[in-house]
């Protein structure tokens, strides 16, 4: 098994490593058993995609997927992201050993969850305004 | 950048001395030990010679040594040789849940053919009960597998006793002593081992050669069937160069042993006291004491094996995971699973194995950089921040 020179590269520098306070999403898939865990955090302003972090525990693949997905993300519409495959994910990143393609998937399904969850929180807060207004 | 290699447990390099003992089986002398010509007569007296040497570092005879291709053939010859030869007496293999693939795929394989095979627990230190293995023995039951040392946690098993035990009930006892021969001190007869595996490549030998010991009268069916050399019990044409390899690096480890044992010993307690030290949150894996002279595996919490492995890597620092990321199963190392790690701490190993070429130096290093590499990870992962705050 052996990582493209753009999956290592993401692997000792990973980019947008952290978290977002008060996101407007966050993701968070894998589990122990597996030994993959992402947490993706996204803010958005205006239907765009501002800011995209992550933690995770993985390994290299794991680590170079999340890394690529949150450049991926920034700046997109929520539309625009809503179309990022694994695919694209691995493609970005000069492609994973098959093995690895595992991983690929864990970003792809850690930003649709994240994608889910602000809108669900947009939901919850129109529907919380809805309820103000009639109170009121 | 000085690299520095610590996974001894995967593969030794071939020994200069070894090397050049075999360098002459090449072109120069080059008969087969079959033949009954001079050219022929000259390779024999060497695989001989080999076998000779073999044989007295275990306390065998000559004969009761067979040269095979490495660990993995011994191990399917000997499960599989044994279990088909004594199918009249009973059909039930007994070994445990920490063997070696070559063990355990080897016995998937005859539970499929109607076998049935009884996979031993271990304790939390990777030691297998020998009283278990004598409760698990039944009318059946022809063949009992445990080997002498774990590769990934470095436990030493309790063979003496397990022999005993099969001595008594009248069932063939044999030890996968891949990691073992020319490690440890090992005496087939005072351990009542019947069977005994044994691979080249991990005592500074050659990779493709190894030893099945097989005790005198014991009952196998051969492995490979065609010519025949070793008396039967493996056809094929000798890998002359490998065997004389494989006598002249068990001949080096028999002297060496001693000195060595000292060495390495005192390596792995200060590697493993500065790992768990310097590292919050890591533990030893395997048993303190009963271990590998070479052996150190550490589970580090909060972070994965692999991406600690690459990152050692890129500092030159060669060691080895039983994280699950490189196999395709996703399941983490079946040994720590069976020590009872959970699954966080079982992804989160390393594996040190030390050899011959290492220093205190390559500790000193491994320590400069681990903790560092441990804190980077841990920044990055979420399970660190929910459970240390």
């Amino acid at each position: 098994m052996e990582y493209s020179e753009k999956v290592m590269e993401h692997f000792r520098n990973p980019r947008n490593v952290g978290e977002i306070e008060n996101a407007d999403g966050v993701g968070r898939v894998g589990n122990p058993v597996c030994g993959d865990i992402m947490e993706l955090y996204i803010k958005v302003k205006g239907g765009i995609i501002t800011d995209a972090k992550f933690k995770t525990f993985g390994c290299g693949a794991a680590i170079a997927t999340s890394s690529m997905v949150t450049e991926l993300v920034r700046n997109k519409t929520i539309e625009e992201a809503l179309q990022i495959s694994n695919r694209a994910v691995a493609e970005a990143l000069g492609g994973l050993p098959p093995i690895k393609m595992h991983c690929s998937v864990l970003a792809e399904e850690a930003l649709k969850k994240a994608l889910d969850d602000y809108h669900e929180r947009k939901r919850l807060s129109s529907a919380a305004r809805q309820r103000k207004l009639q109170a009121g | 950048m000085k690299r520095i290699y610590l996974d001894n447990a995967a593969t030794t390099p071939t020994d200069k001395r070894v090397l050049e003992a075999m360098l002459p089986y090449f072109s120069d002398v080059y008969g087969n030990p079959s033949s009954l010509h001079a050219f022929g007569q000259e390779t024999k007296q060497a695989i001989e010679e080999a076998r000779h040497i073999a044989a007295r570092l275990v306390g065998a005879r000559q004969e009761e040594i067979v040269f095979t291709s490495g660990g993995t053939e011994s191990d399917n010859a000997a499960i599989k040789g044994v279990a088909y030869a004594r199918h009249d007496r009973g059909n039930h293999i007994i070994t445990s849940k920490i063997e070696h693939h070559a063990v355990l795929e080897t016995c998937h394989f005859l539970e499929k053919q109607g076998f049935s095979v009884t996979y031993l627990p271990v304790d939390q230190f990777g030691l297998v009960d020998p009283e278990d293995v004598r409760k698990a023995i039944t009318k059946k039951t022809v063949l009992i597998s445990i080997m002498h040392a774990n590769n990934e946690i470095g436990t030493i098993e309790p063979v003496f006793e397990i022999g005993r035990i099969a001595k008594e009930n009248d069932v063939y006892f044999h030890t996968d002593a891949v990691q073992t021969l020319g490690h440890i001190p090992i005496d087939v007869n005072e351990m009542n081992i019947d069977l005994l595996s044994a691979s080249g490549h991990k005592l500074y030998g050659p990779k493709g050669v190894g030893i099945l010991y097989v005790k005198k009268g014991v009952r196998m069916h051969p492995f490979m069937h065609g010519g025949d050399q070793e008396q039967r019990r493996r056809a094929s044409t000798h890998n002359v160069p490998g065997i004389v390899g494989f006598g002249k690096a068990v001949e080096l480890a028999g002297e060496e042993m001693e000195r060595e044992i000292d060495n390495l010993t005192l390596l792995r307690d200060r590697l493993i006291a500065d790992i768990t030290a310097s590292v919050e949150f890591s533990r030893l894996n395997g048993h303190p004491t009963r271990r590998l002279p070479n052996n150190v595996n550490v589970s580090i919490s909060y972070v994965e094996g692999e991406s600690m492995l690459l990152n050692l890597d890129m500092e030159g620092i060669a060691c080895s995971t039983g994280s699950a990321c490189t196999s395709s199963s996703l399941e983490p190392s079946h040994v720590l699973s069976a020590i009872g790690l959970p699954h966080e701490l079982a992804h989160g190993s390393l594996r040190f194995s030390l050899g011959r070429d290492s220093r205190g130096s390559d500790i000193d290093q491994v320590i400069r950089v681990l903790p560092g590499i441990v804190r980077k990870l841990r920044s990055m992962s979420p399970l660190y921040k929910k459970e240390v705050k």
